[in-house]
């Protein structure tokens, strides 16, 4: 009598968040140990961490755990409730984000008619938990670097919608699934056999997005926020334990899911040229795992290779240089819409 | 009480559902101006607003809601965070938030009352909303740029005009 319904509604709900869950700590747990730990080591001539599991890959599970045995602790002046409040915000967002990222034909939570644009939406929410843990922690570090954040944060945010929009226009749609479609149905001169990746005919936009999803990261060269140099930890000095590792989680969460965006957008998702049908259920999350691998590598590659900006040096880059390029690419996209067909 | 709720064209689900996010938006829109630290103000605006963006979504209008979410949560109430935190914005409860307005502010809002009241009652009286399909971003832009072209770029002309006029104060030299 207790069959389990599997298509029933909630069963399907139960399951989809179940995945997101595990999606979470998973992504950000392959980019922390892959490239925090291991290609920087690697570019540095040294081993990483060797100790925890083979080739040390449990040692950021051990970081968890000592992480989560630590005393729960809140300055002695700060705003509590606010200040315990900020990192779930920040982790709410990332867990949106995960909401419209199609792995598959049939493998999305959601498949919104607005797709790209509502991760743009909730990406932004987690301003808002920065800007509370930075306040609420009643320390000068850690509200300056939440100004900071905030800061490159809406400067960032217009290149990266303005970078949206130029393969949204080419796609004719802002459905990441609709956008994968019109790449893996597109043709480069006539040439369909590998469709057309909006990276030939949107690299002016692939590059906006990359800059601006390494500013919205807070990754070196952009990482004034929390400047380890001048600010301590920026709007995360307070925080230690659970709530340090909600941070983490959040940080290379959405640098995960950005990735994803990334590799959706322009690489053609988890569309691999000759895979159709069902099979494209099972081989489609490996091919977008690949594709994100690729795009967090150019990310991470960037972040241990370069110093960090000026403040200044880092707003005239967004408001003189990205914006106004993007808003050409935009105007370039519509022309030749047009003119090509 | 299950065939009465069938009857009409809300179901009980969107009902509940209503009440939860109508609540929880009065209750934080109290909050809004009875709160003693800017900041809480601030985040209860955030509360009210994602309540907006939550009604956007039950009339199916999903663009609305997103960008709803875009530029009230992610931008304004951002700038308006950053600005009072940027000059001055302590913790702990201040007294010198509420002014002398009070009665003036009572008037103005049972005026806006009034006027939303009559106007949507006098438009929809209690008939039910229609059954509406999910909005589709691209029928959106299509009735943006073809039935509505001219008021859309008079609003872009008075956004130009805003911005430039910003620019104006903002540099005095």
């Amino acid at each position: 009598m207790l069959a389990l319904d599997l298509t029933a509604y909630w069963a399907v709900t139960v399951l989809k968040v179940a995945v997101v869950l595990a999606l979470i700590p998973a992504g950000a747990l392959i980019l922390g140990y892959v490239f925090l730990l291991k290609m920087m080591s690697f570019m540095q001539s040294r081993l990483g961490p060797m100790e925890a599991g083979p080739g040390g890959v449990l040692q950021l599970v051990a970081d968890g755990v000592k992480f989560l045995q630590k005393e729960d602790i809140f300055p002695d002046r700060a705003d509590r409730r606010v200040f315990a409040l900020a990192p779930v915000v920040v982790l709410m967002s990332t867990f949106l984000l995960y909401l419209v990222i199609p792995a598959g034909p049939r493998l999305v939570v959601q498949d919104l008619d607005t797709g790209v644009i509502f991760a743009l939406a909730v990406s932004s929410i987690s301003v808002i938990g920065v800007l509370m843990a930075g306040w609420a922690s009643a320390n000068k570090y850690a509200l300056i670097g939440a100004l900071r954040a905030a800061g490159q944060l809406i400067a960032y945010e217009l290149p990266l919608v303005l970078a949206v929009v130029g393969v949204a226009m080419q796609a004719g749609t802002f459905s990441l699934q609709g956008i994968v479609k019109a790449q893996a149905n597109g043709e480069i001169f006539g040439f369909g056999a590998i469709g057309n990746p909006f990276l030939f005919t949107q690299f002016i936009g692939f590059i906006l997005f990359i800059v601006s999803a390494q500013a919205e990261l807070s990754q070196t060269p952009f990482d004034m926020p929390v400047a380890e140099s001048e600010l301590v930890a920026g709007f995360m000095t307070e925080y230690t334990g659970f709530r340090f590792l909600f941070f983490f989680m959040g940080e290379f969460g959405t640098a995960f899911a950005l990735a994803a965006i990334g590799a959706t957008l322009f690489l053609g998702g988890w569309y691999l040229p000759g895979v159709h049908g069902g099979l494209a259920d099972v081989v489609g999350p490996l091919v977008l795992g690949a594709k994100i691998m690729l795009v967090a590598f150019l990310i991470f590659w960037v972040r241990f290779s370069y110093p960090r900006l000026r403040e200044d040096q880092l707003q005239a880059l967004a408001w003189k240089f990205l914006i106004p390029l993007s808003l050409v690419n935009i105007l370039a996209t519509g022309v030749l819409k047009v003119v090509v067909k | 009480m299950l065939t009465a709720a069938a009857s009409t064209d809300l179901n009980t689900v969107e009902y509940v559902v209503f009440g939860v996010i109508a609540a929880s938006m009065a209750i934080a829109a109290i909050r809004v101006v009875t709160a003693k630290n800017i900041v809480h103000a601030a985040l209860y605006l955030v509360v009210v607003l994602a309540g907006v963006a939550a009604l956007y979504v039950m009339l199916a209008a999903e663009f609305i809601a997103v960008v709803q979410v875009l530029v009230y949560i992610g931008a304004i109430v951002v700038l308006l965070l950053f600005g009072t935190m940027l000059t001055r914005a302590p913790i702990g409860t201040t007294s010198d938030l509420d002014n002398e307005q009070r009665g003036v502010s009572l008037v103005v809002s049972l005026f806006l009352l009034g006027v939303l009241g009559w106007t949507l009652t006098k438009a929809f009286g209690w008939s039910h909303m229609p059954e509406t399909p999910v909005q589709r971003t691209a029928d959106v832009g299509n009735s943006i740029f073809q039935s509505f072209v001219i008021p859309f770029e008079v609003v872009s002309i008075l956004l130009l005009a805003a911005l430039v006029g910003a620019v104006v104060i903002a540099r005095r030299d």
